[in-house]
């Protein structure tokens, strides 16, 4: 049959590569911005909610991918919670019995990955009209994509802010003796929204096509 | 002429910046330069004119201008906080104490200007706009709203944050939402607490640490009040002898600021008031339910002390971020002043409010215009439809 086509095709690949670039949940649809914000002081904790997003977005595309032709239309969105659900308390229970401190740092924003809105966006806009095959290959790059940015804004907001990377101090002693003082406002939330507005400033700049046009 | 010998020189090497010539890419350095030292002869082509003889270079210079007295009254006031630490006052000359401040504060000045202006060249010359005097006045009011022990590389990180993300992220001069100058010191504020609020960055020691006198404490009027152990001259608060911000001690140099900013017309007068009636009226309400020794201040003293005077009179009229209406004006004015003395008084973190209060109503100001608009358009709609 001519549909079906292989899973690692041209187009498909496409599902895993524009998420992190031209199709960016965060920086181009401006999605999951709360936990974005929230979980990002510190490389470990942005890094482990990166995975968690990962496998909640790619094994509920799948799941829901498989039921989409059995799931009433008109209750589809419980339906979608429950699965979404049922997937971040199975996260929260690896968490918290392979990396307990990490879960506690994350705390509650493992339970609000269910609100997350790229996931819902995933499913409403991919997985209901998509085999499970791309539907897989589109949560795992979704969630990549978010995961992308969740690292980059972590990655300087630990460097600037605790002066450390993955809890290592990288600048060296003689850095602080000379006076040099970590940034206590990149701790803080607003600046992971002004790390976020600078990334989005950075890739309209490169890509012409992301700006909207002036009317 | 000396003047035409300039304008010659203009004129000769102009044709090397136009489009194709040599010097291309520094066309709007050239251009800058010129019309610093000429009024250009160029009319706004498209857009809303606004006839007024002076364009915004000169408006911009009438501000700095009027921050002079400040500023040396600043300076000198560093050497005086300076002497008296260390006990030394009284066998000092005026020139020494003068000397003393000028050499520290002029570093800061210098950093900011060089920073804030090569960022602001830069981004003219890659947006093709014309490099304007926006960040004259920023740079210097940034160095007169921080504490004199500020490191510089901070004082740099701070103006670099403040032009990039407040000002050039929104399109440059006259399209920044927040005051550029507040933005560099929030950011300070929030980023290094420990330069820029408590007891020892007030006032500059120096390497003279082991000549202080004992019972020096360093801390600012409004520092001791929140202790509730309130120990200051208020006049000494009005003249500017106290230990704060570079800037920001003395009302009365202010005050002389303020003078130059109305008769120039460059200052909103009302912006001013409402702003002073705002803060005597949440003096008042405070006084009258006070339950500590902060609440208990006089309701006048907050005029004088801390950056209050500084904020209402160069921060709050920025024509940028205020508010643009009449009436607009009276609301903004009239709720920094409310919400300054709020923060002063019942926020302990904060012990200066007037900086997060102009930011917060910055914020709100378009929306106050909106209002201000809407109900006036209503009002018109009303009256034309009586008289049909």
């Amino acid at each position: 049959m001519s549909d079906k086509e292989a899973l690692f095709s041209k187009k498909n690949l496409r599902l895993l590569t524009d998420p992190l670039g031209s199709k960016n949940p965060i920086t181009v649809q401006v999605l999951g911005i709360c936990s974005a914000l929230a979980v990002t002081a510190q490389l470990k904790p942005a890094f482990v909610m990166t995975l968690s997003v990962i496998v909640v977005t790619a094994l509920s595309n799948v799941i829901i991918s498989l039921l989409r032709n059995t799931i009433p239309n008109r209750i589809r969105i419980i339906v979608q919670l429950v699965i979404v659900a049922s997937l971040v308390i199975l996260v929260d229970q690896v968490l918290k019995a392979f990396v307990y401190d990490v879960s506690k740092q994350l705390s509650v924003f493992v339970g609000l990955i269910i609100t997350n809105c790229i996931i819902m966006g995933r499913l409403e806009a991919f997985a209901l009209g998509n085999k499970p095959g791309p539907a897989f290959l589109d949560g795992i790059g979704n969630g990549a994509g978010y995961g992308l940015i969740l690292i980059v804004v972590a990655f300087f907001r630990e460097l600037l802010g605790a002066g450390t990377i993955w809890g290592f101090h990288v600048i060296p002693e003689g850095f602080y003796n000379l006076g040099y003082v970590n940034n206590g406002l990149m701790v803080l939330s607003p600046m992971a929204l002004i790390t976020v507005g600078v990334i989005i400033w950075f890739q309209r700049t490169k890509n012409h096509d992301l700006v909207e046009e002036n009317k | 002429m000396k003047g035409q010998g300039i304008k010659n020189f203009f004129d000769k090497h102009r044709p090397k910046f136009e489009k194709g010539g040599k010097l291309h890419p520094f066309q709007s350095v050239f251009e800058g330069f010129e019309t610093f030292m000429y009024v250009p002869d160029a009319t706004t082509k498209k857009g809303s004119h606004v006839r007024d003889y002076i364009d915004l270079k000169r408006t911009m210079i009438f501000v700095v201008l009027a921050v002079v007295p400040t500023m040396l009254f600043g300076m000198y006031n560093i050497g005086y906080q300076h002497y008296h630490a260390i006990g030394e006052f009284a066998q000092t000359s005026f020139w020494q104490v003068f000397i003393y401040g000028l050499i520290r504060v002029l570093p800061v000045i210098v950093v900011s200007y060089v920073v804030g202006l090569a960022i602001e060249f830069t981004f003219a010359q890659i947006k093709g706009h014309e490099i304007n005097e926006g960040y004259l006045v920023s740079g210097i009011l940034i160095p007169l709203v921080l504490p004199i022990d500020t490191p510089l590389w901070m004082v740099a990180i701070a103006v670099a944050f403040s032009v990039i993300i407040a000002k050039e992220a929104f399109g440059g001069t006259g399209m920044n939402i927040w005051n550029p100058a507040l933005i560099a010191r929030a950011f300070l504020f929030f980023a290094y607490p420990s330069h820029m609020s408590g007891d020892s960055v007030w006032v500059r020691i120096g390497a003279d640490a082991d000549k202080v006198v004992d019972g020096f404490s360093g801390a600012t009027p409004l520092g001791m009040a929140l202790t509730g152990n309130i120990d200051y001259n208020i006049w000494d608060a009005f003249w500017g002898f106290i230990p704060g911000s570079i800037g920001e001690t003395s009302t009365f140099a202010i005050l002389l600021g303020a003078a130059f900013l109305l008769i120039t017309g460059i200052g909103s007068w009302r912006i001013m008031l409402s702003t002073v009636l705002g803060a005597l009226f949440t003096g008042l309400i405070i006084n009258a339910f006070a339950v500590n020794p902060f609440m208990e201040i006089p309701f006048w003293h907050h005029l004088f002390l801390g950056g209050f005077a500084f904020g209402a009179v160069f921060m709050a009229t920025d024509p940028v971020s205020a508010a643009q209406t009449p009436a607009g004006k009276w609301i903004y004015g009239f709720l920094i002043g409310v919400m300054a003395i709020v923060i002063r008084v019942l926020n302990p973190a904060y012990p200066e409010g007037v900086m997060l209060a102009i930011l917060l109503m910055n914020t709100f100001a378009p929306l106050i215009d909106h209002y201000v608009v809407q109900a006036n358009v209503k009002k018109r709609l009303k009256r034309a439809a009586a008289n049909v």
